[in-house]
């Protein structure tokens, strides 16, 4: 039997086998992955840093599967978890397309998923996830289309338009979702506005920057999207149009454009402001939630947290769950950056080891504290915050639980 | 309309070098790259539409384009329901896109059904 199986082979899954096979233990660690690559969504990632340099995620994700695999970590590809179960106290079965896998420990690092707005014609080939376009642009290589248009406007899509037009990609506008029962704030100007104030910093145009950092009070960025030129402001040469909003996606066979109209500061249609925007591909961008239903099948407890993207395994900062010898790590404890989920994915690790050495082991203590420790200063130092009340909802949580989770030996 | 590939980059670079690898899609031949999804292959030859909704006949394709949403599902070598985004491309893969079926069932009212459930 295996010592622990990991389930996800992105930044945080990898990290903790790295973390637990360098342990000194001597652990077998097997991770599985549905994705023909390992490396997650990392793949697809690529963005400058504020020194200049470059994150990319295929350089990222090679250096940490190299690293996996010299410390003897056996990771294997196209194999989809269907189920899991509790073996008693000795540990986990986990069913797959390829049989059952035993272990004696479970870490699930199955990430985050993408919320889908659905808008009238979404379902025309050419209309796809925002994070769709991203792995076909970057990691297959291949042109999504030729001219698009993006529905919505949070972190992750800012991140991806950014690279879109680095592939050469052209975007007609980027626009809100209409106003139904599943937009929520996200079709909202105001609510909008003052989100996309957040991660202004990481805008290409210093006039962005040096504007955003001037409206902070409410009444003033009231009173910006009261005026937002209805064409919109430029940025990565794509018409960040705040006031317009897609009605319907249009098309035969596939995408031939998109039905948008101005919209009032709350997001209300006025009337004969219709026009048609020609494009071949539509990307929908409803953010992200963690992909947390494994562990919902394993029966962990759940805890709603809209700060983290939705509702997250109950976990304490050891990464143990209350659930004998199951672990979390990654996303789907929340949604942050993969450099946060490296660093979640170091603790898990190390955590799997100390339990494993029946928490005996003086210098695994030690190493998860520093681990520990290490999660919050990635988090502190993120270029991208994804949520303002990170930290704090995080810091709470932990606190709820006390120090028993924590400390005790999974 | 047309699709292709990323050749050149600016940041990622060439696009690395790979065999050709030859399919067939409901009849037609494509080459695709090596280590490439299906989807991939398809769409960098203008192929959008993959299957159509099983009761309405409307075409769609990949969505999620990483193997959530079930959007993509095309049958390969007989096999029904692969994710086209998920599955790598293989040398002689036979690919057909979902077509419409057949529902007997569908218009029969209530009163006239017979049986349990």
């Amino acid at each position: 039997m295996r010592d622990a199986l990991i389930v996800g082979a992105g930044p945080a899954g990898l990290s903790a086998a790295i973390a637990a096979a360098g342990s000194g233990n001597g652990m077998r660690i097997t991770v599985l992955d549905e994705y023909p690559r390992a490396g997650g969504r990392l793949l697809g990632q690529l963005h400058q840093e504020p020194d200049g340099s470059w994150w990319n995620g295929i350089k990222e994700a090679s250096q940490l599967m190299e690293r996996a695999l010299r410390d003897g970590v056996d990771i294997r590809t196209g194999v989809s978890v269907t189920g899991l179960e509790r073996n008693g106290d000795e540990g986990w079965t986990v069913w797959t397309n390829e049989g059952l896998f035993q272990a004696k420990r479970l870490l699930l690092a199955t990430g985050a998923a993408e919320s889908a707005i659905p808008v009238p014609g979404w379902t025309l080939p050419g209309v796809m996830s925002i994070g769709a376009a991203q792995v076909m642009t970057n990691v297959q290589r291949v042109k999504v289309g030729n001219r698009g248009v993006v529905i919505g406007m949070n972190v992750l899509a800012m991140a991806i338009v950014s690279e879109l037009r680095l592939a050469g990609i052209e975007l007609a506008a980027i626009v809100l979702p209409p106003k139904n029962a599943l937009s929520g704030h996200a079709s909202d100007p105001n609510r909008v506005f003052n989100s996309l104030l957040r991660f202004a910093h990481m805008a290409p145009n210093p006039m962005f920057r040096w504007g955003a950092s001037l409206i902070r009070p409410s009444w003033l960025q009231r009173l910006v999207v009261a005026g937002y030129p209805g064409s919109g402001l430029r940025i990565w040469d794509t018409p960040l149009q705040l006031r317009r909003s897609a009605l319907e996606i249009v098309g035969t066979d596939s995408v031939e454009g998109v039905r948008v109209a101005k919209i009032t500061p709350d997001g209300r249609v006025v009337a004969g402001s219709e026009r048609f925007v020609e494009a071949d591909f539509v990307c929908i961008a409803g953010g992200l939630y963690p992909l947390a239903e494994l562990a919902a099948v394993a029966g962990c407890p759940f805890r709603y947290a809209p700060q983290l993207g939705g509702h997250i395994p109950l976990h304490a900062e050891s990464m143990r769950t209350p659930l004998s010898r199951l672990y979390v790590a990654g996303n789907i404890t929340g949604v942050e950056s993969a450099k946060v989920a490296i660093a979640q994915g170091a603790v898990a690790g190390t955590a799997m080891a100390l339990d494993d050495s029946g928490g005996a082991s003086i210098a695994l203590s030690a190493e998860l504290e520093r681990a520990i420790s290490r999660v919050k200063q990635v988090r502190r130092e993120a270029v991208i915050q994804f949520h303002p009340d990170i930290e704090r909802f995080r810091e709470q949580m932990y606190l709820e639980q006390g120090t028993i989770l924590r400390y005790r030996i999974n | 309309m047309t699709f292709g590939r990323i050749e050149l980059h600016p940041v990622l670079g060439k696009l690395p070098d790979a065999p050709l690898i030859e399919v067939v899609f409901d009849g037609q031949r494509l080459f695709g790259l090596e280590g490439e999804s299906i989807a991939a292959t398809l769409l960098a030859n203008g192929i959008r539409k993959l299957r159509v909704q099983e009761e309405s006949d409307n075409p769609r394709g990949i969505y999620c384009n990483i193997g959530h949403c079930m959007e993509c599902r095309v049958s390969v070598d007989g096999f029904s329901g692969i994710r086209a985004c998920m599955t790598p491309v293989k040398e002689g893969m036979t690919i057909s896109s979902g077509i419409k079926l057949p529902l007997p069932f569908r218009h029969t009212p209530p009163s006239e059904r017979s049986g349990g459930a």
